[in-house]
């Protein structure tokens, strides 16, 4: 079982046709969708987290391939620098996963990389610029 | 009940036998022993709060120049001042912003520098770039100037913010606009789905003395790692509000102007900060001691969060428009806990104001307390308190 986390970048021909759908049903992949943003007469474009075997993920990629969509490694990356961080929490209620958090005990925030999905709400939402996208 | 004078607290942190103690401690040291005992015991509480405070800025004296100039305008690090007034005295406000700051033509802008951040540069020892101009006078001829200025350069550079420490604030939520709106109050979410609050609440100076008992004109403070005054009461100051039966404001209520020396202050507790879409300003550390002057006086420190109520205020249409309307009402134990309920709805929250940061000023202060670094001063004049 290997896990990817990939951005896809759909030419607008493909926008409509079903391909999480034949990747999960055809090549047993697990997909959890990240991030979306499909907008019709435009590409599409979806982070997404894929999961399965190893064989299955490689022909999962290659049809991926084949349909003339562009795979590129989730090479965006959150970073949270605990020095310019004062815990206010004005971040919290944007973070939809958790990934930066707050112990409400300390009331201290941390992040926990794992968990991000570099959807970047975070990031005008602190006012200290102690979150930023590295490219 | 009087127990103590300011004469006595004082000896005994000079002899350094003062019993000092949080706003958050005093609250268990009452449930225990009761409010006669806690009061005989307990000399000082100690109070914090780090918030974005716009009402702030600085009053800068730089050496002049050779030959001497009027200035008439001066920027720092690009950032425009105000030099109306002697040749070489300045007021630095920290919501200004350099001229040639896109503001909000890119909506919604990201305020990287501004006057908050001159002064953090400038508690932190860096360089700052000044830049003056004048017309030329026969005393003062020259008309431009160009350098460098630090904060051990410059003859006096002074704290002295007309508006700080909100008794209170509202809780800020959008109720009426599509999509998110960018405020003081942080980004806020369309159907009500996020509210924002800044208050250190139970940790929170004028919220441990509600009707400004002891902190008045004159009040030694911690003001950004270092030393200040409470030097009158603060703009919009208002303590007419409705008040809960245990006398705390339900509503933004005191404020206090407060000053200090720049000199003697730490980038810690000074921060530049940016909030998206509507400036800059500065967040700061301040941090209050409370004698513990009578019983009245112990059992008002010993408030808790879930004792203090404030509003739920709409950003969106109402605040804008200067409408005074409320969604309801709700404490602060509700917002640390993280969810509030708005209209059958749990609703998620965030700060401004940083807890954890409140409660690290009102340790810090305690600390200096007990080694008789700081002592307490009596008032000589009081707020007023529309009691
Ligand atoms: S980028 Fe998104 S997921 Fe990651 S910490 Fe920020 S808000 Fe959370
Ligand atoms: S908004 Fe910024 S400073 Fe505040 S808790 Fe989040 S990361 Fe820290």
């Amino acid at each position: 079982m290997i896990k990817k986390r990939v951005v896809l970048t759909f030419p607008h021909e493909i926008v409509s046709q079903p391909v999480v759908y034949h990747l999960v049903k055809d090549y047993n992949l697990m997909i959890n969708i990240l991030r979306a943003r499909v907008t019709p007469q435009e590409q599409g474009r979806l982070v997404v987290e894929i999961s399965g075997r190893k064989k299955e993920l490689e022909t999962g990629m290659n049809y991926l391939a084949e349909l003339n969509i562009d795979i590129q490694p989730l090479a965006q990356d959150i970073k949270w620098h605990e020095s310019k961080c004062v815990h206010c929490t004005a971040c919290i209620p944007h973070c939809p996963t958790n990934a930066i958090f707050l112990n409400r005990d300390t009331m201290k925030v941390s992040f926990d990389k794992q968990k991000c999905i570099a959807c970047e709400l975070c990031i005008p939402a602190c006012p200290y610029q102690a979150i930023e996208i590295v490219i | 009940m009087k127990v103590k004078t300011y004469e006595e607290i004082n000896e005994r942190i000079r002899k350094g036998e003062a019993v000092v103690v949080t706003a958050e401690e005093i609250i268990d040291i009452v449930e225990e022993k009761g409010i006669k005992k806690a009061a005989k015991e307990v000399d000082v509480v100690t109070t914090g709060t780090f918030a974005p405070m716009c009402s702030s800025g600085a009053f800068i004296n730089f050496k002049n120049s050779k030959p001497k100039i009027k200035a008439q305008k001066v920027w720092l690090n690009g950032i425009n001042t105000y030099a109306g007034l002697a040749a070489a005295d300045i007021y630095l406000g920290v919501t200004e912003l350099p001229d040639e700051d896109l503001l909000n033509k890119v909506f919604p802008g990201n305020f990287k520098y501004g006057g908050g951040h001159v002064i953090e540069d400038l508690v932190a020892g860096k360089h700052i770039k000044l830049k003056a101009i004048s017309y030329g006078t026969d005393c003062y001829p020259k008309k431009e100037i160009e350098t460098v200025i630090d904060i051990k350069s410059v003859n006096q550079a002074i704290l002295t913010n007309p508006r700080n420490a909100y008794q209170n604030y509202n809780v800020a939520i959008n109720k009426y606009s599509d999509r998110n709106i960018y405020t003081y109050m942080g980004i806020l979410k369309p159907n009500i789905g996020n509210a924002n609050y800044c208050s250190a609440g139970q940790l929170s100076p004028l919220l441990n003395d509600p009707f400004y008992k002891t902190i008045g004109i004159g009040t030694r403070i911690f003001l950004g790692g270092g030393e200040g005054y409470v030097y009158w009461e603060g703009t919009q100051h208002n303590p007419y509000v409705k008040r809960g039966p245990n006398g705390v404001v339900r509503a933004p209520a005191g404020t206090i102007a407060v000053v200090g020396d720049l000199k003697g202050m730490s980038p810690e507790w000074l921060k530049g900060t940016s909030i998206t879409g509507y400036g800059v300003t500065l967040t700061i550390g301040i941090g209050i001691p409370i004698p513990i002057l009578s019983e009245d006086i112990v059992k008002y420190t010993a408030v808790k969060d879930e004792d203090i109520y404030t509003q739920i205020v709409d950003y969106s249409k109402d605040y804008p428009n200067g409408v005074n309307k409320s969604y309801g009402e709700v404490n602060y134990k509700q917002l640390r806990d993280g969810y509030i309920e708005i209209e059958g709805k749990q609703v998620p929250t965030g700060a401004l104001s940083s807890y954890k940061k409140a409660r690290e000023i009102a340790e810090i202060l305690k600390r200096r307390i007990k080694k008789g670094r700081f002592e307490l001063t009596k008032p000589v004049k009081s707020l007023s308190s529309g009691e």
